[in-house]
């Protein structure tokens, strides 16, 4: 034993150094920096195949601490996962002038991050909070693919049940003096729903607390098992090709693989049922679904790789084009359905020229089909041919590459900034630019093209009837 | 053209009206090309820019495949995606010419980077081709009229409605390419004919190259050809040029067919390519004794015949002999069976049910007729006739061409539109010689004005009546003139020389005869004919946007709230596509065969290349056998979905079950125990209350009627205007898993195989030894 108390007493300074260091190494993310939340609220909403999560943190820097620029918030990591989006406002102003001002979410680096592996996003403040000053912040965010089927397949007669999995109380990495949290669901269909008192149920909605006094990275797992017959329809892939021509023309052409995310099909389709009994029969299916596209959009059209789809409706306002449209057949759960939609726009509503000479394109991020989930997005903007030293700038992260591509007559080649993100959903839908140079010049290059090739015919032609190709001498009669 | 005029020092004035004819013709052969498009587009305005009915189906995938896989790749396909378990040697199968064509074109444009998908090349293929075909009928006729048949014949082509049902956009089949081959492989021989250019005749037998790489017709162009050579032998007009236009179309046309893969051997093994090496031997005969007749004197030469006669006589009685042993021996006696159906009519009905069950293998009925051609049933004896008039090589071809393709088009609908052409040049014809003599006679009734007469001496002077008249009355002479006229210039100043030869004997004696007619009635009959003409035109434009414009795979319907779309085909296809293996096995009746393997990409059993009767006969065995018999025979197959068509909710009458009479006759024919009289009740397939209990118990019936009469709680079937005969059943080895929109498609999945039943179970180990129970006590002790 003797030589074993050294090692131990090394061992538990070992420890202790580093638990100190840990502490003494400021990082401007640590929790130490003494902020507390003074009241929390959270508000889950289910209603959709989305979930969505309202924060409310009032957040106070204690007197003893220095100022605070950054306010950190803990998601679990298979909520970080699913996490499609992070948005934080933080109300300034007194009362009547109150003004949400957005406030930029980046994720800490996984160093520093919590025990079980949280994740730790930063809300970056606008103005520095002062020791003993408070604020209220306002954080949303949307997870996607939360809502687990349960049981996993369903005939067409039954709905749909769903687990959702989450925290009574609010997961964060510093004190939380009393919070709540609200979960509504679609219906008043609740199969049952994890109690952790005080809990108390009010129709479609269940509330947790009010909790007080919850230690950092406090987790309390609830299990919400309840209905939900919206449609699941989830875009495994989604690929937008956007062509600019500067004859006065933006292409856009979106290639769907769409799913029903929700619990399996199993069985017996009838169409008999589906259609002498809607209410009950395949309320979790859908056919309809819609798309929002911008005004004035022209040539629309919808098909998939054997033809023309026929059931579609184009309404057109000033503000906005609604693209309702069916797929070929009802998608139950699990089945899949692929289709294509194009649309010609107009080039003045996209396309500016910057004050430094470039031109950029205006358009918008995302997926124009509503309530709907995209796994992986990619956008290709294909430039006019001669098109130099593209930038696009997106207000997110993503990946992003070059191509070329070639198409009618390209000798050269076309520019394409090819953007790429996963996990997608309606919030995403912002507009974003892509800046690049170019020469009107370019644009006359396959006109001359077409031009010359014409000419080079008619010559060839005049040249062949004035020629005697013939092998032997020709007599003259 | 500037050079020949400058040499022949013709007036300027003369110059400047041929140059300004030439550019006329070449632009109305423009529109004519044009208009042949365009009013192929129908289907593409109407309904969509999509591929047509079946066969289409299968030439697009293949064409998809060869713009995938390359040229290598495609000749080595075996696709096993069909007639499963057997596969199909696509490479060498199929007729290649189509495929290859439309593949060339959508290489090219891609090459240039215009990124047209390969559907729309396919889709447009069929248009193209029919400009070219008309643009080949205006070559053909002209060298047997002039132009101004040319034009007519060529502006009726475009818009012929038998030719428009097989090439609107979208109807991309080997019959939309095949004929353009068709028509410039004859234009080519006639030209030859006409010029004795080898050049022309090596040309001749790349186009027959084309022509048998496109379509099965072929064999037409290979029995026509020697029947013609055959009656310029008979009838004294044997020349060189004859030979010449033969006998390298022979050599090098049966060398290049035999390398097109699905021809092969065939090209020599088979009968319907013995005619043309008959007459081969035929014509190297007479040239022979031509050419020994030149060299001997009349009474040597007599003396020589008869003993080459009776030698020869007995040679050719000895190989014939061998010949029909050897042809003999096989057992169709060496003809294919759709030959064999056309050599005999009925011939089809009575033992090959596979090949009378297709709808246009039927003979046409006289309404049909009218239909596909038209006025032009009218025009045609007056081409005949104007043939006739001065009758040359190449018109007497055309009378032969139309004489076959009438007998032909009687014997299956389909050859309608190898009749077509034929039907059109020769109205061609008619009309623009009908125009000529009426106009003429308008004209020289008149007091001869000044501006009259010039002209019209202009055209008699170049093609001189000598001319005219020795090419009428014997052949001989006309060899011996062109062919000096040929070895003075062979340039291109002696092609235009000789069209002058070929085209001008029509005009002078017709300057004589027909100047009689009164002026009114003259007057009178251009406007009848215009009129004719007129209604003609109606019509077509009429069948290009009506009759057959629609893709068959989408129906509409108009109804008072507007136009109903019923796309229920493609929604089936779509569903399979996506939601079922991709390895799994679908079984259809064999109309469906191509579309689900090109649209829903999933393996089938029998398709429309009905190669394997037994094949057939097996599923359609197992779709009129009872339910427990049809789980085994298609579980045996290892089918997972079943597929049936229903058109007994909407009305549509080309179901399945009203095709159940050929799946019960080739099932029938293959395995005895389907009786066609169980399914029959006075002679009809029927499916109400007095259908025979086998057929309302079979397969097809269940799957078609399952759970229908809830629709309505009565029953009632649209397409066949009546209730069905066994409203309630239950299905005990199948489940429904899809059913289109307007019921026309439901697909079936077999149920898996049942775990034994534990009933079943004791039964067998009691009928067992009672040594077993012994065993069974021990090993449980609760029982």
């Amino acid at each position: 034993m003797a030589p074993s108390l050294p090692t131990s007493i090394l061992l538990l300074l070992a420890v202790a150094f580093t638990v100190v260091s840990a502490a003494t190494s400021t990082s401007p993310t640590a929790p130490e920096d003494g902020i507390r939340v003074v009241s929390a609220e959270k508000r889950i909403d289910l209603t959709g195949p989305i979930v969505k999560v309202y924060l409310t943190l009032k957040v106070h820097n204690p007197a003893t601490g220095s100022d605070a620029s950054h306010v950190l918030i803990a998601f679990t990591p298979l909520e970080a996962q699913h996490l499609a989006i992070v948005k934080a406002t933080r109300a300034e102003g007194k009362r009547k002038k109150k003004v949400y001002v957005p406030l930029p979410v980046e994720p800490v680096d996984l160093a520093a991050n919590a025990p079980d592996g949280a994740r730790l996003y930063s809300v970056s403040l606008s103005a520095p909070l002062r020791p003993s000053e408070t604020t209220t912040m306002e954080v949303f965010y949307v997870l996607t693919h939360s809502l687990e089927p349960f049981p996993a397949e369903i005939t067409q007669s039954e709905s749909q049940l769903v687990y959702y999995r989450d925290s009574a109380v609010l997961l964060s990495p510093y004190h939380v003096l009393e919070q709540v949290t609200y979960v509504k669901m679609p219906s008043n269909r609740v199969e049952s729903f994890t109690r952790v008192d005080p809990t108390s149920r009010s129709g479609p909605e269940v509330k947790y607390g009010t909790y007080k006094d919850q230690l950092p990275y406090a987790y309390s797992p609830i299990l919400l098992h309840h209905e939900n017959n919206h449609p699941f329809a989830v875009v495994e892939e989604l690929v937008r090709k956007v062509e600019i021509s500067h004859w006065g023309n933006v292409q856009v052409t979106e290639q769907y693989k769409l799913k029903h995310g929700g619990a399996r099909h199993k069985g017996v389709f009838s169409r008999l049922e589906y259609q002498a009994r809607q209410s009950i029969s395949g309320a979790s299916s859908f056919k309809n679904l819609l798309a929002r596209l911008p005004p004035r959009v022209h040539s629309v059209y919808y098909r998939d790789e054997i033809g023309n789809i026929s059931s579609s409706n184009l309404r057109t306002d000033s503000h906005k084009s609604e693209l309702e449209f069916e797929p070929r057949y009802p998608l139950f759960g699990g089945w899949h359905c692929t289709f294509t939609i194009g649309y010609g726009m107009p080039l003045q509503d996209f396309l500016f020229e910057s004050e430094d000479g470039r031109r950029f394109a205006n358009l918008t991020f995302g997926c124009p089909l509503l309530n709907t989930v995209v796994d992986d997005l990619t956008i290709k903007i294909v430039l006019p041919e001669g098109s130099k030293s593209p930038q696009a700038v997106v207000p997110f992260l993503t990946e992003q590459h070059l191509e070329t591509s070639y198409s009618y007559l390209d000798v050269v080649g076309r520019t394409t900034v090819v953007l790429k993100k996963k996990n997608v959903v309606g919030e995403h839908n912002v507009p974003f630019q892509v800046y690049y140079e170019f020469n009107p010049v370019f644009m006359l290059a396959e006109p001359l093209m077409l031009i010359s090739a014409v000419l080079l015919f008619f010559v060839a032609c005049i040249a062949y009837l004035h020629m005697d190709l013939s092998i032997g001498k020709s007599q003259a009669s | 053209m500037a050079e020949v005029e400058a040499s022949t020092a013709a007036s300027g004035d003369d110059r400047l009206r041929k140059a300004s004819g030439g550019v006329l013709c070449a632009f109305t052969l423009l529109l004519i090309g044009v208009l042949a498009f365009s009013i192929r587009l129908f289907s593409v305005v109407k309904y969509e820019s999509v591929i047509h009915e079946f066969d289409p189906y299968f030439n697009y995938r293949v064409t998809q495949f060869l713009s995938k896989s390359g040229i290598y790749e495609f000749w080595n396909w075996f696709d096993d995606r069909t007639w499963y378990p057997l596969g199909r040697v696509i490479g060498g199968t199929v007729y290649p010419g189509l495929t290859l064509t439309a593949g060339t074109m959508w290489w090219l444009l891609n090459s240039i980077n215009i990124p047209l998908s390969v559907e729309t090349v396919c889709v447009f293929t069929a248009p193209i081709f029919s400009a070219n075909a008309s643009w080949a009928t205006y070559l053909l006729t002209k060298e047997a009229k002039g132009h101004g048949a040319g034009l007519m014949a060529a502006t009726i082509l475009a818009m012929v409605p038998s030719y428009i049902s097989r090439s609107v956009a979208g109807s991309y089949d080997n019959e939309a390419v095949a004929i353009f081959a068709l028509i410039f492989t004859f234009y080519l021989y006639v030209k030859t004919l006409n010029t004795g250019s080898l050049f022309y005749a090596t040309l001749n037998a790349l186009s027959y190259f084309y022509m048998v790489c496109s379509w099965g017709g072929y064999t037409f162009i290979i029995n026509l050809i020697p029947m013609h050579v055959l009656l310029c032998i008979i009838t004294g007009r044997y020349s060189s040029r004859l030979y010449i236009a033969y006998a390298p179309l022979v050599v090098l046309g049966t060398l290049l067919a035999a390398l097109v893969p699905v021809v092969g051997f065939n090209a020599v093994l088979t009968s319907e390519h013995f005619a043309s090496f008959l007459v081969f031997i035929i014509l190297h005969v007479v040239a022979l004794v031509y050419f020994i007749k030149g060299l001997l004197t009349p009474r040597l030469f007599k003396v020589a015949m008869t003993f080459v006669l009776t030698v020869g006589l007995a040679l050719c009685f000895a190989a014939v002999a061998i010949l029909v042993a050897l042809v003999a021996s096989s057992p169709t006696k060496g003809w294919s069976g759709r030959s064999l159906s056309l050599l005999d009519p009925t011939y089809a009905s009575k033992y090959i049910p596979i090949i009378a069950s297709v709808s246009e293998h039927q003979p046409p009925t006289w309404p049909s007729y009218f239909m596909d051609i038209n006025v032009l049933a009218f025009l045609v004896p007056a081409g005949i006739i104007s043939c006739f008039l001065p009758l040359s090589d190449a018109s007497s071809f055309l009378v032969l061409y139309l004489v076959t393709s009438v007998y032909f088009s009687g014997v299956m609908v389909r050859l309608m539109l190898v009749l077509a052409p034929a039907a059109c040049i020769l109205s061609g014809i008619a009309l623009s010689e009908a125009f000529n003599v009426l106009t003429r006679s308008m004209k020289f009734q008149r007091p001869r004005s000044d501006d009259g007469l010039p002209a019209a001496e202009d055209i008699i002077t170049p093609g001189t009546s000598s001319t005219a008249a020795t090419i009428v009355k014997s052949g001989n002479i006309t060899k011996e003139k062109t062919e000096n006229v040929s070895k003075g210039r062979p340039s291109k100043k002696n092609r235009k020389e000789k069209e002058w030869v070929g085209s001008s004997p029509v005009r002078p004696d017709m300057e004589e005869k027909l100047c009689v007619l009164p002026a009114e009635a003259s007057a009178m009959g251009i406007l009848f004919l215009i009129i004719l003409c007129g209604l003609y035109v109606v019509h077509c434009v009429w069948a290009a946007a009506e009759a057959y414009s629609a893709p068959s795979i989408v129906l509409t319907s108009r109804s008072h709230e507007g136009l109903h779309v019923f796309d229920d085909f493609r929604e089936s296809y779509a569903w399979l596509r996506h939601n079922t293996e991709v390895d799994d096995k679908v079984a259809s009746w064999w109309d469906y065969g191509y579309q689900t393997t090109a649209m829903a990409n999933r393996t089938v059993i029998v398709d429309n290349n009905t190669w394997n009767n037994t094949h057939i006969a097996t599923v359609g065995t197992a779709m009129s056998s009872p339910e427990k018999a049809a789980w085994e025979i298609f579980n045996s197959l290892d089918v997972k979905y079943v597929l049936v068509v229903f058109g007994g909710l909407i009305g549509y009458p080309s179901d399945d079950i009203n095709k159940f009479l050929w799946m019960v006759r080739i099932g029938g024919g293959e395995f005895p125990h389907i009786k066609e009289e169980d399914y029959l009740r006075d002679g009809n397939y029927r499916v109400d209350a007095q259908g025979t209990p086998t057929m309302l118990n079979c397969l097809m019936y269940k799957l078609c009627y399952y759970r229908f009469v809830e629709t309505d709680g009565k029953g009632f079937d649209r397409a066949r205007r009546y209730e069905i005969g066994r409203k309630h059943f239950k299905l005990t080895h199948f489940e429904e898993v899809f059913t289109t929109h307007n019921w026309m498609v439901r697909i079936y999945k077999l149920k898996p195989q049942k775990n034994r039943i534990r009933g079943k179970l004791k039964l067998k180990s009691s009928s067992k030894a009672s040594s077993m129970r012994k065993g069974a006590g021990k090993k449980n002790p609760w029982q």
